[in-house]
């Protein structure tokens, strides 16, 4: 039976325990619903929830040790003779996969596979499946091992869940008296679906902490930690021995976010200003989300503008009538692009805490003759200062989070330059290639992105939090 | 010192002129910002517009028995042994031929050169259409096939004579044989659905690749992350806002949740390579595992403005559900969600607008692998291998052809075309239910 089908059987089978147990509850006190200790409503809930959510998480369980132990058994039909030097334990690995689905479309087309090896790569290249070598017996036999054992956790898997929903239907079946405090067992199962939904933020918290971390620690066995942290050169090399420093990186990610806060907070700060103490009800109505939308933009359109617009048109216009470089990927895209991604950011939030400054203030200073600039520099920014400085620093962590900008705009290479029309590299751009390269997973090149997802998550988790305080001490302090 | 009240001094002046250039800051500030806007705007609709139409060619194409089908049999074992290569020389001869009978002048260029006007791709699509149709074979049908992407560039001002002297894949001489086809109408700029509709193509084929698998992979993860993350999220925001004592637990995951919507979604991406793929053996590619990546980031989006939401409801609603005898559940369930209801549904759809738009995490987890075959249909179709509209649109910038810039920046209208349409949803939910207390 496929996932779909029951999955459907299993909402089905769901209704009718709801209706059979609420139809139990009646008949048990002969339709009188006062000599229930809950609406019957609630004793139908108590069976379709012991029949689904058991099974619900025996689905879940079964899907996901599913793959690892077919695939154990598989590669255990393998000959020592199939894992050579040019098709290593992980080729061998996806060819046994790949040959296993080929074999499965096969049979559903109703065509036995040939025996030959050869004519079996024609017949499945007829099916739209390429394989990367023709099988040894062993791979076939792995890979009829594979298809075999999907085939039968198929039908396993739903003659368990069909058990598990049938038990657990029973069970609450039998437990329906007219003192049963269904209600009270439907809202305490309730309640606990609703803690362990909210635990789920901490869950993700601590994964991505585990996982970072365990890496890192598998990094720097490899790696010597000192070299990763004081090392100025960053230089992968596929064979080996390659210097992987943090400090080009780091030098290329506070560049950028640098030249981003010079275009974000001006432009930002002056707009939240004239918003917020000059403009009229009916034109901040217009502007604020006009320059909200900056926000909604995916970075990935940002990143397409870097690469094609504002890229070449800094390249044919400033940095190359000055000399300053000729590479259309340049710190200074990325930055002044960046810089327009986080301008909503700066002007959003100084706008709410500039709202914030109460009204006694600004009247206090008008009335004793400031003009309304006036007021604003001696008065508002003062006291808005720290929200300011809070809305600064989200902008500089968005900023440095931020990937597909630099990804696309900021370029490749790894340097420690201060010119600004020069291509650099940042800690997200260098995430992204060593992970997505074809280096060996176990290897240093590609688990120093874990070290560097540390470094930033570490950075910007700093700077959220020192941000959040400053912001709600201001908070505080006007309440 | 005297003077009138009616002319101002020095002072006032300098003053008042700080005045202006203060307000005057602010006005262009605000112009600068506007303008980045704009010119981020117009910069993507310029070059993605022409992707939305295709350069084509249309003429007859005989699709003869005795090269299609030699045996005569009609048998498809046969007719799917016949390569693109020969519907390819097919298209060519068929092509000449229409010149021939026009009277075009085709000049030097031999039945080949002609038939390099054509997309490989049309090849393809030719043989798909006569396997999936023999008793076509014999006769003589309409096609429409693809121009190829530098014919296609030349009309959309990519290729100059000047630069086609120079390409080894295109020449002056076709440039110019592609003029006359127009003149004589074989040849035409039409509007182009494969671009929506059609999976990606290879490299050297831009003129025929289009966003369907990416369509369908990022409503895939749509679905994934509305079917987890609404629930879970407003299940999550109850139990904050409505029954956790307060305490040193609660505490936590309030702070947690603050801290998850700032981590960067790059971060996501590891935790999913390393959880999802890696620890748990999830393919790599499936829009289940990015939609799960999703589903995470949207987590804190969600549940900060289901809490507003939450928050919203007066507490006279709770206490008259609790005063006629409701349980706390109930009221809950019964009256506060029902009303904070559009309030949760609109941060819902931001917070899946932003999830669309998303792309670095999913880098990391292989979505940006060539993905030519449309995944089945869901649940199983969740595990396939797919792509995904922004991974796509970065897929195509990575590409040498200079056609899958068009493509690129095409793309991006499509996905801020339902970006548009998700906000949009979400502010009428705002102004139609929105209430005040």
């Amino acid at each position: 039976m496929s996932l779909g089908l029951l999955l459907l059987l299993l909402a089905v089978l769901t209704v009718l325990a709801h209706v059979a147990g609420r139809r139990r509850a009646m008949r048990l006190v002969g339709g009188d619903l006062r000599k229930l200790h809950s609406l019957p409503d609630f004793y139908g809930r108590t069976t379709a929830l012991a029949a689904a959510v058991p099974a619900l998480i025996l689905i879940l369980v079964w899907l996901i040790a599913q793959a690892p132990l077919l695939e154990g058994r598989a590669m255990g039909r393998l000959q020592p003779t199939d894992i050579t030097a040019e098709r290593p334990l992980e080729a061998v690995r996806a060819d046994v996969i790949r040959l296993a689905d080929g074999l499965a479309r096969l049979a559903s087309a109703g065509e036995t596979p040939a025996a030959d090896p050869a004519a079996l790569v024609e017949q499945l290249k007829a099916h739209g499946l390429v394989l990367q070598a023709e099988p040894t017996p062993g791979v076939l036999a792995a890979a009829e091992s594979y298809r075999a054992g999907v085939v039968l956790s198929k039908v396993w898997l739903s003659l368990a869940t069909i058990a598990v929903m049938a038990l657990g239907f029973l069970l609450a079946w039998w437990r329906i008296s007219p003192d049963f405090r269904a209600r009270n067992a439907t809202e305490g199962f309730t309640l606990a679906l609703l803690v362990g939904a909210s635990l789920i933020a901490v869950l993700t918290t601590v994964g991505i902490i585990l996982s970072l971390l365990s890496e890192t620690i598998h990094f720097f066995r490899l790696y010597p930690a000192a070299k990763f942290f004081l090392s100025t050169t960053w230089n992968p090399q596929f064979a080996g021995g390659s210097s992987l420093g943090l400090w080009p990186l780091v030098w290329g990610t506070a560049y950028v976010t640098v030249i981003a806060l010079l275009v974000a907070v001006p432009i930002g700060l002056f707009s939240a200003i004239y918003l917020s103490e000059y403009a009229g009800p009916r034109l901040r109505g217009v502007i604020k989300p006009a320059i909200e939308m900056l926000a909604g933009i995916p970075t990935i359109v940002y990143g397409l503008f870097a690469l094609i617009t504002v890229g070449p048109l800094l390249r044919d216009w400033i940095a190359q009538p000055t000399g300053l470089g000729n590479s259309s990927t340049s710190v200074a895209t990325a930055g002044i692009v960046m810089g327009i991604m986080v301008i909503p950011f700066v002007s959003s939030l100084s706008d709410d805490i500039i709202n914030a400054v109460p009204q006694s203030l600004r009247d206090g200073s008008l009335g004793l003759g400031a003009t309304p600039s006036e007021t604003v520099r001696q008065v508002v920014l003062p006291a808005a200062l720290p929200g300011i400085v809070g809305a600064i620093l989200l902008a500089a962590s968005r900023a440095i989070g931020e990937t597909m900008i630099v990804v696309m705009g900021a370029g490749a290479s790894a340097k420690l330059s201060l010119n600004p029309f020069e291509a650099m590299t940042t800690v997200t751009v260098k995430i992204v290639s060593q992970l997505t390269g074809d280096s060996e997973f176990g290897s240093p090149e590609t688990l120093v992105a874990f070290a560097l997802g540390l470094t930033l998550f570490t950075f910007t988790l700093v700077l959220n939090i020192l941000a959040q305080i400053i912001v709600r001490r201001y908070r505080e302090q006007y309440e | 010192m005297s003077g009138s009240l009616l002319t101002q001094d020095k002072r006032t002046r300098a003053r008042n002129a700080a005045e202006a250039r203060f307000r005057s800051y602010g006005i262009v500030a605000i112009i600068l910002a506007l303008l980045a806007l704009v010119w981020l705007l117009i910069s993507i609709l310029g070059n993605g517009l022409p992707a939305f139409r295709q350069t084509m060619l249309t003429f007859p194409v005989t699709l003869d028995a005795a090269v299609l089908d030699k045996a005569d049999t009609r048998d498809p074992q046969a007719l799917a042994k016949v390569t693109t290569i020969t519907y390819g020389k097919l298209l060519s001869r068929a092509l000449s031929a229409e010149l021939a009978a026009r009277g075009i002048d085709a000049g030097t260029l031999t039945d080949k050169d002609i038939g390099s006007l054509i997309s490989e791709e049309s090849a393809a699509q030719l043989r798909d259409k006569v396997l999936g149709d023999p008793g076509l074979i014999g006769s003589t049908i309409t096609f429409q096939a693809l121009a190829t992407g530098r014919i296609d560039g030349y009309y959309k001002g990519r290729v100059t004579m000047e630069t086609a002297a120079k390409d080894k894949n295109t020449s002056p001489e076709k440039l110019a044989l592609a003029d006359k086809m127009k003149d004589a109408g074989i040849l035409a700029m039409r509007f182009n659905p494969g671009f929506i509709l059609l999976p990606d193509a290879s490299d050297k084929r831009p003129e025929a690749a289009g966003l369907g698998v990416a369509i369908l992979g990022s409503a895939y993860m749509m679905i994934v992350v509305l079917l987890l993350s609404l629930p879970i999220g407003v299940a999550a925001s109850l139990y904050l806002e409505e029954f956790a004592p307060r305490n040193r637990f609660t505490d936590l995951i309030e702070v947690n949740i603050a801290n998850l919507a700032a981590v960067p979604s790059i971060v996501y991406g590891i935790l999913g390579l390393s959880f999802f793929i890696n620890f748990a053996g999830l393919p790599r590619s499936a829009p289940v595992v990015g939609g799960l990546v999703l589903v995470l980031m949207t987590l804190p989006r969600i549940i900060i403005p289901t809490r507003a939401a939450l928050n919203a409801v007066p507490p006279s609603i709770r206490d008259a559900a609790l005063g006629v005898g409701a349980s706390r559940l109930q009221t809950v369930f019964h009256h506060v969600l029902p009303l904070a209801m559009p309030g949760i549904l609109t941060g819902t759809i931001i917070g899946l607008a932003q999830a669309l738009g998303e792309t670095a995490p999913l880098l990391l987890i292989g979505m940006v692998a060539f993905v030519k075959d449309f995944p089945s249909a869901p649940p199983e179709g969740l595990f396939d291998p797919a792509s995904a509209l922004p991974v796509q649109i970065y897929n195509w910038t990575t590409r040498g052809d200079p056609g899958f810039v068009e493509r690129a920046s095409g793309a991006i209208i499509v996905l801020l075309v339902f970006l548009i349409i998700m906000n949009a949803a979400a502010i009428a939910l705002r102004r139609r239910f929105e209430r005040r207390w």
